[in-house]
C-alpha cells in the first residue's frame, strides 16, 4: 500500500473550504438578495462601476480565486458524496468528472477574467 | 446483582442468529425486570440466567474499561455496561451486534478486520536504535505525554467503526481507532516510526478515505477523538507530500 | 478464533443509511453545502461574462436576478454557505492543535479568530462593492 497522491486534492479542497468559508457568503447576499431587494443604497450592480472595478488586475485575480478554490473544493467533497450515496463502482469515473469539472471552471474563470 | 427493587419491567428487542438453525437472523422479544441501577448488561445477564441461556454476548469487566461488550443500543453504538436502562425506560430496548461487522452468533461479531488494521499500523514503539537498558530509561517530560495521551486512552472497543458509515461503505478503510492509536505512537517522543506508519497510515485506504463525519469521536466512550486524530494526520502527511514534491532531496523523516 | 461451523452473517448496508440517524443527516447537508457554493460561483461567473459581452446582456443578467426563483436560489444558497462557514471553523481545532507545554489550546481561541476575520473581510468587502 504506497503512500497516496491525495494530498493534493485535499490541499485544493481546504484551501476552497476556507475561501468559500471567509468569502462566498457575502457575496451571495450582495448579488442574490441586497441588489434585487434593494436593501443596501444605491444601484451598486450597475454596469459602469462594476465595469471599472474590474478594471483593477487585483480584482480580477481576487475574482478567480474565489471561483477556482471553491470548486476544487466541491469537486473533492462531492466526489466522496456521491460514493457515500452507492455510486462506489464508477468512482474513478466520478473523481475525473469531478475534479474535470473544476479544471474546466478554472479555465473557463481564467480565460473570462482575462481575455 | 440487586441492591434495588424492581419497578415495572422492561422490553427488550434482541439480535438472535444461530448459524446452525436458520439462515436469516430474527429479533427475540425479552421482559425484564427494570432496575434504576440496571445496565443494559445486567439485562442481558438476566435474560441468559433466568429465560434464555442460549443468548450469547461478550462482556467482562462491566465497568467501561476493557471494550468487549459494545453493541448497538437502539441503533446507537454502546458499551453495553455504559447503557442505563433508566434512560430508555419505559419504551423497548433494541439490541444488536455492533454495526459494520460480520454477526457470528446473537451479539457476538468478527473483529478480525479490525485485528488486521490494527496489526498494520505496528502499535508499539518503534525504534531506529533500541537504547540498552545500561542507558537507563527513556525519560519524557509531562508536556511530551500530553501530545498522546488522550490517544492512549483507546480500549479498542470497536464503537467507532460502529459509528463511521466509510467502514460499511468501505471494508478496506483503516478506521478511526487504528489511526488514532497510530498518532498515540507517532507523538510519543520515545518511538521513531512514524515513517513506517505511514506507509499504511497515508495510503488512499488510510486517512484518505475519511470524510470527516465525526461520529466515531461522538460515540467514543473514552474521549479518544479518533476523528481529531484523523485530520491531524491529513495536516501532516499533506504537509510531507508537499516537502517531498518540492524539494525531493531532503532527508526522509 | 478458527473453526469450520461459521457462518458470518453480513448485514447490507442500505442507500440510506444517512437517512438513519440525525448526525448522518446533519453530514450530507454539510457537505451539499459545496454544490450550492459551487452553483453560485458558477452564476457569478456568468455575470462577469456578461459584463463583458457589454451593457445589455450585463443588463439581461441582472435583471433575471430580480427574478423570484433567483432570489429563492440565493436566500437557499446563503443559508448552506452560512452552514458551511458555521461548520467549518467549527472544526478548525480538530485539526490544527497548538500546545503551550502540557496545555492545549482551548478550541475558542482557535475559532474565534475565524469569525473575527470572517465579519472583518466581509465588512471590507460589502463596501468595495456598495460604496467603494
Amino acid at each position: 500500500m504506497a503512500k497516496s497522491n491525495e494530498p493534493i486534492w485535499w490541499s485544493l479542497f481546504s484551501a476552497g473550504g476556507v475561501v468559500a468559508a471567509l468569502l462566498v457568503p457575502v457575496h451571495i447576499f450582495l448579488t442574490g438578495i441586497a441588489w434585487p431587494l434593494g436593501i443596501l443604497p444605491g444601484d451598486f450592480l450597475e454596469f459602469s462601476r462594476i465595469h471599472m472595478l474590474f478594471a483593477h488586475p487585483l480584482v480580477r485575480l481576487y475574482c478567480f480565486i474565489l471561483i477556482s478554490l471553491p470548486l476544487f473544493h466541491w469537486a473533492h467533497r462531492f466526489r466522496f458524496t456521491l460514493v457515500d450515496l452507492g455510486l462506489k463502482r464508477i468512482h474513478t469515473l466520478i473523481a475525473v468528472l469531478c475534479y474535470g469539472s473544476a479544471i474546466a471552471g478554472t479555465i473557463a474563470a481564467g480565460v473570462i477574467l482575462w481575455s | 446483582m440487586a441492591n434495588s427493587t424492581p419497578d415495572g419491567t422492561i422490553r427488550l428487542e434482541v439480535f438472535r442468529y444461530s448459524p446452525e438453525k436458520t439462515e436469516a437472523p430474527w429479533y427475540q422479544t425479552y421482559e425484564v425486570p427494570f432496575r434504576k441501577d440496571w445496565v443494559v448488561l445486567d439485562a442481558l445477564n438476566y435474560i441468559k440466567d433466568q429465560s434464555d441461556g442460549s443468548l450469547t454476548f461478550r462482556w467482562s469487566c462491566r465497568m467501561g474499561v476493557c471494550g468487549s461488550c459494545g453493541m448497538m443500543v437502539n441503533g446507537i453504538p454502546k458499551l453495553s455496561c455504559a447503557a442505563f436502562l433508566r434512560d430508555y425506560y419505559p419504551n423497548p430496548i433494541r439490541v444488536e451486534p455492533l454495526a459494520n461487522f460480520p454477526v457470528l452468533r446473537d451479539l457476538v461479531f468478527q473483529l478480525d478486520s479490525f485485528i488486521e488494521k490494527l496489526k498494520s499500523v505496528q502499535p508499539w514503539i518503534v525504534r531506529k536504535q533500541e537504547k540498552p537498558v545500561s542507558e537507563g530509561e527513556y525519560l519524557q517530560s509531562p508536556a511530551e505525554h500530553a501530545r498522546y495521551k488522550d490517544f492512549s486512552m483507546c480500549i479498542n472497543c470497536m464503537l467507532c467503526y460502529a459509528a463511521c458509515p466509510v467502514v460499511g461503505l468501505e471494508p478496506e478503510f483503516l478506521g478511526p481507532a487504528a489511526i488514532a492509536l497510530a498518532q498515540r505512537y507517532n507523538f510519543d517522543s520515545r518511538d521513531q516510526g512514524r515513517s513506517l506508519r505511514q506507509e499504511v497510515v497515508a495510503s488512499h485506504d488510510g486517512i484518505w478515505q475519511c470524510t470527516f463525519v465525526g461520529e466515531c469521536s461522538a460515540v467514543c466512550p473514552k474521549h479518544v477523538d479518533p476523528a481529531g486524530a484523523i485530520q491531524q494526520a491529513k495536516v501532516a502527511s499533506t504537509v510531507d507530500w508537499f516537502k517531498e514534491v518540492l524539494w525531493p532531496w531532503g532527508a526522509a523523516r | 478464533m478458527g473453526s469450520g461451523t461459521m457462518k458470518p452473517y453480513v448485514r447490507p448496508m442500505p442507500a440510506t443509511w444517512w437517512l438513519q440517524r440525525g448526525p448522518y443527516v446533519f453530514f450530507m447537508l454539510r457537505e451539499l453545502t459545496s454544490v450550492f457554493v459551487a452553483a453560485y460561483l458558477v452564476l457569478f461567473l456568468v455575470m462577469i461574462d456578461r459584463l463583458h459581452q457589454g451593457p445589455a446582456a450585463y443588463q439581461s443578467f441582472l435583471e433575471m436576478l430580480k427574478s423570484p426563483l433567483a432570489i429563492v436560489f440565493h436566500v437557499v444558497a446563503l443559508a448552506f454557505a452560512l452552514f458551511h462557514t458555521f461548520t467549518w471553523f467549527n472544526l478548525t481545532p480538530k485539526a490544527l492543535v497548538i500546545r503551550t507545554g502540557e496545555k492545549r489550546v482551548p478550541p475558542a481561541a482557535i475559532i474565534a479568530p475565524n469569525y473575527l476575520a470572517w465579519i472583518v473581510i466581509s465588512v471590507i468587502i460589502g463596501w468595495i462593492v456598495v460604496k467603494g
